[in-house]
C-alpha cells in the first residue's frame, strides 16, 4: 500500500517535471528579440532542425575564417546569435544570454552539455562588431536601443 | 653468485597503507590545488605576466628530467654491460615511468587551459619544440613500459638488448628536448644557451641516480632486504661522477656567458647581486647540490657510512630542486633587454626599472601542486613494487655478480 | 560611414551618447544599403599577404607623460574593463593584468639622453612566439597580423617565454562584460593585433593611432609596408629607423625611428 503511493507519487513527480520542462521548453521560444529578424522567420540561419543539432559546427567552421583569414560575413556569426535570440529584463537591460533561463543556456541547460563560449565572448550585444542595419533597426524597433548604447557607454554588459 | 630472485615489496600492511595515506593526502592537497587554481584563475598564484612559469614547473621539469634520469641505472645494464646492475634494471624502468607522470600531471594541471588538452594532443605546431616532448614523453612511457616487460618476461628477453639501446637513445632525447625548451629561447639572455641541453641530460643523470638510490635504500631498509657494501660503492661513485659533471657544465655555462661582454650584466646580477637567486645559486645549486655531496661522496670516512650516502643523495636532490628555480624561475626574473646600453627610467609594464628584477612569489597552491607530482609518481612507485616483482630479494655482496673494478688483472686473463 | 563605426564601435564616452545614438539611427535608415555593400567587400574576402600591416613610431614625436595611446587601446580592447579579483593587493594585480601596449622611457647610458616612447607586439616576420607555440594558437595572418587564436590555446605561456619584447599577457581571473569585438577570457594568452576588427571592417587605422593624432602628436604612423605608396612606407623610406632587437632579426613590421 505504502509502496504503491510512493510510485504514485514518484509518477506524479516525474509528470509534473516533464510539464516544467516543457513549458520550459516552449519559454525558450519566445526568445528573440521582438520585431527583430529571427522574429518574423520561421528558422534560424539554417532550418531549425538543422540548426538545433549542427549549430556548433557552423559556428565552429566559420569561426576558424573569421580569426585565421579575417572574413567577417559569414552568417553562422556568434554575436549574430546574441544579436537576435538576447532578452531584456523590465528594465531594458540585455540578460547574459548564457544564463540558465535564457536563450542558449536553457537549452544547453536542458540537453547538459557544457557552453563555454561565453567564457570569452560577450553574452549581452555589447558595442563590438558593428550589429547589421536590420538587427539595429529592430532592436530600435524593440526599444533597447539606448540600452545597448548606454551599456557600451558604461563599459559593462551586466 | 646466486640467482637473482625478484620478490614483491612485502612490508606490514598498516605499514604499507599509512605510507600510501601520507602519499594520497599529499596527491588529494595537489588536486585541491589544482581545482582552486583553475577555479579562479592564476591570479591566486605568483605567477604573473613577467615571471610567467613558476613553482610548478620547477617541480614538473625537476621531475621530468628525474625521471629520464632514473632509467639510467638500467640501461648501464643493458646498454652498457654492466652485469651488477641488471637487477637494478626493473626498479629502475618503474621509477622513470612514475616519475614522469608526476612531472606531466603537474605541467598538464598547470595550464590556463587544462580541459583543453585534447587540442594539444589534436593540434601540432612541428616547430615548437614543445610539440615535440609531447611524442618524447608519451614513447618514454611505452618504450619504457616496453622494456620493462623484456626484462620481467622470458619472452621478452631476446628483445632486451634492443629496446634497452633504444630506450637509451630515447631518454637521451627526451633530456636534450626538455633543455631544448630553454635553450632554444632568443629572448632571454640566461635560456639562450645551446649548452644548456647537454646541460640538462647530465643533470638528469645526477638527479636520476641520487633519486633511485634514495627510492632503494628506503624500500630495502623497510623490509630488511640487504644491500651489500659492492653495490653501494658502485652506485655512489657513479653519482659523484654525475654531480661532478653537473658541476662542471654549470661552470662552463657561466664561464661563456662571462666572457661575453654583453651577458656581464646577467652574470653579475646572477652571481652577486640577485637576492635570493644569487642565494639560491651558490648555497643551493653549487653547494648543496654540488659541493657538499662531492666532499661526502669523496671522504675517505662518510662514503662508507650508509646513512651518509642517503644524506648525499638527499642534498643532490634539494640541490637539484634549488638549481630548477634559479634555472626556471631567476632567468625569468632577470629584465628581458630590450635597449642594450640603455636604462628603463619608466615603463608600464615591469620592464626592468632600473635593472630591477620581476617579482615572484611562490605561493602555496603552487608548492602544493609540485608536490603532489612527486606523490603521485611515489605513490606509482609504491603500488607497483608492492603488487608486482619489481626489487631482488637481495642485493648482498655473495649475490650481486663480480664486481669488475676491484678484480685485479688475473681475474680477466683467459684460461689458455 | 566612419561615424556610423564609431558610432557602435567606440561608443564610449557617456557625454557623446545621445550623438551616437543619432548617428546609429542615421546608418540605419538611410545608408544603411550602401553601408552594407561597401563592408561588406572588405569583409568577405580572406585577408592576403599582399599587404603587410605596420606601425612606424617617431619618438622624437612621442610626449613623455602622455598615455593617450594606452588609453584608447585600453578602452578600444576592453583591457580597461579587468578588475582586480575579489581581495588581491594592487600592487600583485599590476603584475597579473593583461596589458597590450605600454610607454617605456628610456636613458641611453653613455649620453644621457632620454627617449620615451610605446611598447607592444612588435609583429615579427618571424615571430618566435608562433615557432613555440605547442597547437598552432600563436599565428600569423596572412597580413602580417601576429595574434593569437584562443580557440586553440592551452594557456602554457610558452610563448610569452620567447617573446623577446614581452608583448603577450595572459588572462590570470575570470572575465565579465567583455566587448562583443574582443573575446577574452581565463587562461589564455593575448596581446596586440593592430586593432584587427577596425581592419577586417575596412578602418583604415587604430585606436592608438587614432589617439595620438587627436592629441596632436602624429608620433605613430599605421600603414600598409607592402605598399610603396602608403604614408608609412614613404615615411620611412625619409625617416632614419630601427627595429627593437633588430640582433634577432625577426624583420618587426613595428619601427622605431630616434632610439
Amino acid at each position: 500500500m505504502a509502496n504503491a503511493a510512493f510510485t504514485a507519487r514518484c509518477v506524479a513527480a516525474g509528470l509534473l517535471w516533464m510539464i516544467i520542462q516543457s513549458v520550459q521548453a516552449d519559454d525558450v521560444k519566445r526568445y528573440v528579440v521582438e520585431g527583430s529578424r529571427a522574429a518574423g522567420l520561421s528558422a534560424c540561419v539554417e532550418p531549425t532542425e538543422l540548426m538545433r543539432r549542427q549549430h556548433m559546427t557552423f559556428i565552429k567552421h566559420q569561426r576558424i575564417s573569421t580569426v585565421h583569414e579575417g572574413v567577417r560575413t559569414g552568417k553562422y556569426s556568434l554575436s549574430g546569435c546574441v544579436a537576435c535570440h538576447i532578452s531584456y529584463d523590465a528594465q531594458q537591460n540585455a540578460r547574459p544570454i548564457n544564463q540558465p533561463d535564457q536563450f542558449c543556456g536553457a537549452c544547453h541547460a536542458y540537453a547538459a552539455v557544457n557552453l563555454n563560449c561565453f567564457d570569452c565572448h560577450a553574452s549581452v550585444p555589447n558595442a563590438g562588431t558593428p550589429l547589421t542595419a536590420t538587427a539595429i533597426a529592430a532592436h530600435q524597433k524593440a526599444g533597447v536601443t539606448e540600452r545597448i548604447q548606454s551599456q557600451t557607454a558604461a563599459g559593462e554588459g551586466h | 653468485m646466486k640467482r637473482i630472485v625478484y620478490r614483491e615489496w612485502r612490508i606490514p600492511s598498516a605499514r604499507y597503507w599509512s605510507i600510501l595515506g601520507i602519499l594520497a593526502a599529499v596527491a588529494g592537497l595537489a588536486t585541491l590545488a589544482f581545482g582552486y587554481m583553475e577555479h579562479t584563475g592564476h591570479w591566486v598564484s605568483g605567477m604573473n605576466n613577467s615571471v610567467v612559469w613558476g613553482l610548478p614547473h620547477v617541480f614538473a621539469v625537476f621531475l621530468i628530467i628525474t625521471a629520464s634520469g632514473a632509467l639510467n641505472v638500467a640501461s648501464i645494464g643493458t646498454v652498457f654491460h654492466k652485469p651488477i646492475y641488471k637487477p637494478l634494471g626493473r626498479l629502475s624502468g618503474l621509477l622513470a615511468v612514475a616519475l614522469l607522470m608526476g612531472g606531466l600531471l603537474v605541467l598538464v594541471m598547470d595550464l590556463g587551459r587544462p580541459e583543453r588538452l585534447i587540442v594539444a594532443m589534436t593540434h601540432y605546431n612541428f616547430s615548437s619544440i614543445f610539440a615535440w616532448n609531447i611524442f618524447l614523453y608519451t614513447g618514454f612511457m611505452v618504450i619504457v613500459i616496453a622494456y620493462l616487460w623484456t626484462m620481467a618476461d622470458r619472452q621478452g628477453q631476446p628483445f632486451n638488448q634492443s629496446v634497452g639501446i633504444l630506450a637509451f637513445v630515447w631518454r637521451l632525447a627526451l633530456t636534450t628536448g626538455t633543455g631544448a625548451i630553454f635553450g632554444f629561447l632568443v629572448a632571454r639572455q640566461a635560456y639562450d644557451a645551446a649548452i644548456l641541453a647537454p646541460m640538462f641530460v647530465v643533470m638528469s643523470f645526477a638527479y636520476g641516480l641520487a633519486t633511485f638510490m634514495l627510492v632503494l635504500l628506503f624500500a630495502f631498509d623497510e623490509e630488511g632486504r640487504p644491500i651489500g657494501q659492492k653495490m653501494l660503492r658502485r652506485l655512489k661513485n657513479l653519482l659523484g661522477i654525475f654531480v661532478a659533471g653537473a658541476l662542471y657544465f654549470n661552470l662552463v655555462y657561466h664561464l661563456t656567458n662571462l666572457y661575453v661582454t654583453k651577458n656581464d650584466g646577467l652574470e653579475s646580477w646572477l652571481l652577486l647581486h640577485g637576492g635570493i637567486y644569487t642565494l639560491m645559486f651558490w648555497v643551493g645549486w653549487v653547494l648543496i647540490g654540488g659541493l657538499l655531496p662531492l666532499g661526502i661522496i669523496y671522504h675517505p670516512v662518510l662514503n662508507k657510512d650508509r646513512n651518509w650516502i642517503v644524506a648525499a643523495c638527499a642534498l643532490v636532490v634539494v640541490g637539484g630542486l634549488a638549481t630548477m628555480y634559479v634555472i626556471i624561475i631567476g632567468s625569468q626574473s632577470y629584465p628581458i633587454q630590450m635597449f642594450p646600453g640603455q636604462t628603463i627610467l619608466e615603463s608600464g609594464f615591469f620592464d626592468g626599472v632600473n635593472g630591477q628584477q620581476a617579482a615572484y612569489h611562490p605561493t602555496i597552491p603552487e608548492l602544493l601542486l609540485g608536490l603532489g607530482g612527486v606523490a603521485i609518481g611515489l605513490i606509482i612507485t609504491v603500488v607497483g613494487v608492492r603488487v608486482l616483482q619489481f626489487m631482488p630479494e637481495s642485493l648482498a655482496d655473495d649475490v650481486v655478480a663480480l664486481d669488475e673494478e676491484t678484480l685485479s688483472q688475473e681475474a680477466f686473463v683467459t684460461p689458455s | 560611414m566612419k561615424d556610423d563605426h564609431q558610432a557602435i564601435t567606440d561608443g564610449i564616452d557617456q557625454g557623446r551618447r545621445y550623438f551616437l545614438i543619432a548617428g546609429a539611427t542615421a546608418a540605419a535608415v538611410a545608408p544603411a544599403v550602401l553601408l552594407q555593400t561597401v563592408t561588406a567587400a572588405s569583409q568577405a574576402t580572406p585577408v592576403t599577404s599582399d599587404v603587410r600591416w605596420g606601425l612606424l613610431i617617431d619618438t622624437a614625436k612621442c610626449m613623455e607623460g602622455c598615455t593617450a595611446c594606452i588609453d584608447a587601446c585600453c578602452h578600444e580592447n576592453g583591457l580597461d574593463l579587468q578588475r582586480p579579483p575579489g581581495g588581491e593587493a594592487t600592487s600583485k594585480w599590476a603584475g597579473q593584468q593583461a596589458v597590450w601596449m605600454r610607454k617605456i622611457k628610456l636613458q641611453d647610458n653613455q649620453t644621457g639622453r632620454v627617449t620615451s616612447l610605446p611598447m607592444m607586439c612588435q609583429h615579427c616576420e618571424e615571430p618566435p612566439c608562433m615557432d613555440v607555440c605547442p597547437t598552432g594558437a600563436s599565428f600569423k595572418r596572412a597580413d602580417g597580423i601576429v595574434m593569437v587564436d584562443r580557440h586553440l590555446c592551452i594557456g602554457c605561456r610558452y610563448c610569452m617565454m620567447a617573446c623577446p619584447y614581452k608583448a603577450r599577457s595572459f588572462i590570470h581571473q575570470e572575465m565579465h562584460g567583455q566587448l562583443t569585438r574582443v573575446p577574452r577570457g581565463k587562461g589564455c594568452v593575448e596581446s596586440c593585433n593592430l586593432c584587427v576588427h577596425r581592419r577586417d571592417h575596412g578602418e583604415d587605422s587604430t585606436a592608438c593611432v587614432d589617439a595620438c593624432a587627436a592629441e596632436g602628436h602624429h608620433a605613430i604612423i599605421f600603414g600598409d609596408l607592402k605598399n610603396p605608396e602608403s604614408r608609412i612606407s614613404q615615411t620611412l623610406r625619409e625617416l632614419p629607423s630601427r627595429q627593437i632587437r633588430e640582433d634577432l632579426t625577426l624583420n618587426t613590421g613595428v619601427r622605431y625611428s630616434g632610439v
